[in-house]
């Protein structure tokens, strides 16, 4: 548990560049730098765990296409990095909307996950979904092809932000598991370093499927995983807040009392492994809070029992939607939670969600919020 | 020396100000220009092409001469303008939007 005698370094992505906010322990006063690669869209930065000041972001254009940016002195300076994504063999086919067979095309890169031990190893979630890997720092790129391979790939289909791998998550405890999520495939998990690759869907139940409990196919919005217990993981669907207790194998809905089990973002406190964090939406018709109140739910129960967290966010006239990259935790003694909006702010709570605060507040749409705690 | 003005966005990526000047050896062509721009500038592979196919990307566009080169072959010689260095090839970033 770090003390509050250090600081921390938030790392926003938006629409239009990215924003690194800097504080002291206490997290009061922040200083804003950027924005990075303006003009750009920044899906994601993160951090490695290995070495702090070692950054990657994924900076990418509908005209220029996709670039990788690699930061070795904390996000004060950038270089250019390998931007070339190459699908392992003929790629294939997956589902079009209307069900129709639509080749595999690299788009973007929507999540950068750095290796929690080596800070020249990186995991790349792309559209159209596929895992790609790097242990140069970026410079070159693979594909850990046995996830796109290994059978269901023809029945993936894209969700309305695309059929993007989004999420990534290491197993602190085996260095050999990986989980992954990918809208609409579902949840995946490698047991041998990505190599090969399973889906993990039971008990996920999703109506707008043919079948509604098909092994994949199932429009994962985001999973989250404490350290210290990487067996239980919690999941925001679609619709449906999920966690399961054997690392996947099977889930159960823990929803409870949420106003509307939409939403994207998910994350669990930094020190207690059963507080969990959602930003609840009204509908998939309807991207933004219920009745116009941004509240964020914590459960302290590992889900089904949720309190609404409203002092300080907006409780009136608030269009705002919260994206799945966008909630991170720090590891200070108090927990801090931060989570950014479409609308351009980033708000933070310092007491574990007690109370909110934006600590910058006019910024192009956030895609993405992480968190670095700094000794 | 063959001029080649490149969008803001390529402009920043490249760490260039302005028009960039290039050695281009045998005929002047699209194909030989960007080769050229990429190998000065390697950080440009794929902002302006495919990586695997070579092919334009769709939302870049080429002109020189006050003409649309984007469809021609990158292999038909560029106007002899752009080879003696007295107009320069423009790569350009397809309008969109309001």
């Amino acid at each position: 548990m770090a003390k509050n005698s250090s600081g921390v370094r938030v790392l926003v992505g938006t629409r239009k560049g990215a924003f690194v906010l800097t504080s002291d322990g206490k997290r009061t006063n922040w200083d804003v730098s950027g924005p990075h690669f303006a003009g750009w869209e920044i899906y994601h930065v993160k951090g490695s765990p290995a070495d702090p000041n070692r950054l990657y972001a994924s900076q990418s254009s509908g005209w220029f296409g996709q670039m990788i940016q690699r930061s070795s002195d904390g996000g004060k300076t950038w270089e250019a990095v390998g931007n070339q994504f190459a699908y392992d063999g003929v790629p294939g086919t997956h589902q079009w909307y209307d069900g129709t067979p639509h080749p595999w095309e690299f788009k973007r890169v929507w999540h950068l996950e750095p290796s929690l031990t080596d800070p020249y190893t990186v995991y790349a979630g792309v559209e159209d979904a596929a895992m790609f890997r790097s242990t140069d720092g970026g410079q070159t790129w693979q594909e850990l092809s046995g996830l796109r391979g290994h059978g269901s790939g023809p029945h993936w289909q894209p969700g309305a932000g695309g059929m993007c791998l989004h999420t990534i998550l290491l197993d602190p405890a085996d260095p050999q598991r990986i989980f992954i999520a990918i809208s609409a495939a579902g949840a995946f998990r490698s047991d041998d370093g990505g190599q090969t690759w399973k889906p993990i869907n039971k008990g996920l139940r999703s109506e707008m499927m043919p079948n509604p409990e098909a092994e994949v196919g199932h429009c994962v919005h985001r999973i989250a995983m404490h350290p210290s217990r990487p067996n239980v993981l919690f999941m925001q669907k679609h619709w449906d807040v999920m966690r399961s207790d054997d690392a996947g194998d099977s889930w159960h809905e823990v929803s409870g009392n949420l106003p509307t089990d939409f939403g994207f973002a998910i994350d669990v406190h930094a020190h207690e492994p059963d507080t969990v964090y959602v930003v609840p939406i009204k509908s998939d018709s309807e991207h933004f809070p219920l009745d116009g109140k941004l509240r964020v739910y914590r459960s302290r129960t590992g889900g089904n029992e949720w309190e609404a967290l409203t002092n300080g966010l907006p409780q009136n006239d608030c269009y705002v939607n919260v994206l799945r990259d966008a909630m991170a935790v720090d590891r200070l003694d108090s927990c801090g939670i931060y989570f950014g909006t479409t609308g351009g702010q980033v708000y933070a709570s310092t007491n574990a969600g007690d109370s909110w605060a934006a600590i910058v507040e006019h910024l192009p749409p956030v895609l993405s919020v992480e968190v670095q705690t700094l000794s | 020396m063959i001029r080649v003005q490149l969008p803001q966005h390529l402009r920043t990526i490249a760490g260039v100000e302005g028009e960039v000047s290039l050695d281009v050896e045998g005929e002047i062509t699209t194909r030989s220009v960007l080769d050229a721009l990429e190998a000065r500038y390697p950080a440009l592979r794929g902002t302006i092409r495919d990586h695997a196919t070579q092919h334009r990307r769709p939302f870049v566009r080429f002109f020189a001469c006050q003409e649309d080169f984007s469809h021609e072959s990158p292999d038909a010689p560029l106007p002899e303008a752009i080879a003696q260095g007295t107009e320069p090839f423009l790569v350009v970033g397809a309008i969109a939007g309001g």
